[in-house]
């Protein structure tokens, strides 16, 4: 697979509930090949604080218009900056990168768990999956109603389940906590939000048999594989986040 | 045409633009954006006898115009270099050079041996000023003696060219490039990282797992080119510039002080390209101020008192 470095246009970017946005791109290009669970490098301008790239989820990618789409959340002054790009300014990106989600078995019974910005990646993975017959539950856990995201575009490919950690919005809790984890029986699990969330997703998976795979989000430098900063432990050993991941099956991780 | 080559020795190099050990991986990394057979030559990431699983996570904090690092010389091992990277490498038509890393003499010496045995290896780069070790790399680039005992016994057996990397890391970098001169080096690099660290002021910890890491970037630039400019006025030997280097202007400032040759090291995380950007943006300086060879500027800042 081929990565690129490319200026790509602005095409939109909607600000959502609190400090989310969703910023659509358009390459002059015809799209690579992109597959759910890969990342861009994002450069941001401006700052002599934003020093490296950004690393940020594929959200959606519509190959006819060559436009994709990444869901990103205000965490620092990366991510603020990027926050403020308007239609027609450019973002300086390396592009595809990383690993992907695999494809379950056909019929796996199938549930995504995301938590915040972490539902980033799950919209086009669960686009993925749909493509491939495959209709996941989808488990979205925020801390507020305030923070519960426009979920529209995941009912359109799955059932979609919602917790909040103040019980405003769906049931109250931890996604871990979702009745549907009492109920339900899955074959594959795909999870990304933060580690504790998703550590303990691994854990439910242990104790219920289940196939996982989580999307890790480690401070990366160079996204390429060259500097060696994002590793992960893993049964291999120490191994980069950007090249070897950012997907990871939970039986190959150290944690 | 402009001139663009040097040479350490008899080795010839095509242009003064080589990659920064550490910073370009084995070039395979950056083979979907450029042609790695256009730059001068690449420092491949840092080797040692064994395979080393570096430092835990987190090794990097970004810093203002920066970055610190604390990788710890992660990489598998001399063997599996000679087994599975080395065939690769040999096909690029440019200088690959290994960067040598160990915890005692012994090391090194074996080390400088193995990759004798490499034929299109042409050259060593002897790095005593790895920040990130507890034993060897900067432990020896610090201390005058085993600076010295060090380069002796490596060049007693180094049938390749011999560049010693310095550290930043020392009261007076010169002492050491003399050293490394009158060990029979044949190219001093530098600089190595300067050592710093950064606290996470949200979670109240240090933001790497080893407390103090190597600083790079832009943020270096000033020290680095006053370590070059001193050192190469005092060696005759010629000397590799590096430390913050991001673009054209930034390669040529080190060049007017005395570099015969630059490495880019950092900047290749933001920008794959940042290194044939430099090439062309010097080749282009040196048309528009009507010169035809390099040479003419290397250390022209030095000539004019």
């Amino acid at each position: 697979m081929t990565k690129r470095i490319e200026s790509l246009k602005v095409i939109d970017n909607k600000p959502l509930k609190k400090d989310f946005f969703i910023i659509e791109l358009e390459s002059s290009e015809k799209l690579p090949e992109m597959k759910p669970g890969q990342f861009v490098q994002a450069r941001v301008d401006g700052s002599k604080e934003t020093f490296l790239r950004r690393p940020l989820s594929l959200h959606d990618v519509d190959y006819t218009n060559n436009r994709f789409k990444i869901l990103v959340q205000v965490v620092g002054k990366g991510t603020e900056s990027l926050s403020r790009l308007k239609t027609k300014d450019s973002l300086n990106l390396i592009y595809p990168l990383g690993n992907s989600f695999s494809l379950p078995e056909k019929g796996a019974r199938t549930l995504l768990v995301g938590g915040g910005c972490g539902i980033a990646p799950l919209l086009y993975l669960g686009r993925y999956l749909k493509s491939h017959s495959i209709i996941p539950d989808i488990l979205l856990g925020f801390r507020n109603s305030d923070r519960v995201l426009e979920c529209k575009d995941y009912e359109a490919v799955g059932n979609v389940f919602l917790t909040t950690e103040d019980g405003s919005a769906g049931e109250k809790g931890f996604v871990t906590n979702h009745s549907l984890l009492g109920k339900a029986r899955y074959d594959k699990v795909y999870c990304c939000g933060p580690e504790m969330m998703m550590k303990a997703i691994a854990g439910w998976c242990k104790k219920n048999n289940t196939d996982c795979e989580v999307s890790l989000e480690n401070l990366m430098g160079c996204g390429i594989g060259a500097c060696l900063c994002c590793v992960v432990n893993t049964v291999k050993g120490n191994v980069c986040t950007c090249t070897d991941g950012p997907v990871f099956n939970t039986k190959e991780l150290i944690w | 045409m402009v001139k663009l080559g040097f040479s350490i020795g008899d080795l010839q190099f095509k242009n003064p633009v080589i990659t920064a050990s550490g910073t370009f991986g084995y070039g395979s990394e950056f083979d979907d954006f450029l042609d790695i057979s256009r730059l001068g030559g690449i420092v491949v990431k840092g080797t040692t006898l064994e395979p080393r699983e570096g430092h835990p996570y987190p090794r990097m904090a970004e810093t203002a115009s920066g970055m610190l690092n604390a990788v710890g010389l992660q990489n598998k091992g001399i063997d599996y270099f000679e087994k599975n990277i080395y065939p690769r490498l040999s096909e690029y038509t440019t200088n690959v050079i290994v960067n040598i890393n160990g915890s005692c003499i012994d090391d090194y010496v074996a080390l400088t041996e193995r990759i004798n045995r490499l034929e299109k290896i042409p050259a060593i780069e002897l790095n005593i000023s790895c920040p990130n070790v507890k034993m060897g790399g900067m432990v020896f680039g610090t201390n005058p003696v085993s600076a010295r005992e060090v380069t002796k016994a490596v060049r007693r057996v180094c049938l390749k060219k011999l560049i010693v990397k310095l550290s930043p890391n020392v009261t007076n970098i010169v002492d050491f490039a003399r050293i490394a001169e009158e060990e029979g080096a044949d190219s001093i690099s530098l600089i190595n990282t300067l050592l710093g660290m950064s606290v996470n002021v949200r979670s109240m910890k240090p933001s790497l797992s080893t407390i103090t890491g190597g600083l790079s970037g832009p943020a270096i630039k000033p020290v680095a080119l006053r370590m070059v400019w001193q050192v190469a006025n005092t060696v005759k030997i010629p000397v590799i510039g590096m430390g913050g280097i991001m673009n054209a202007d930034d390669a040529i400032e080190f060049i007017l002080a005395g570099a015969s040759a630059i490495q880019v090291g950092t900047a290749s995380f933001i920008d794959p390209l940042a290194s044939v950007k430099i090439l062309e943006g010097i080749e282009s300086y040196l048309v528009t101020k009507g010169f035809s060879d390099i040479r003419e500027i290397t250390g022209l800042i030095n000539r004019s008192k």
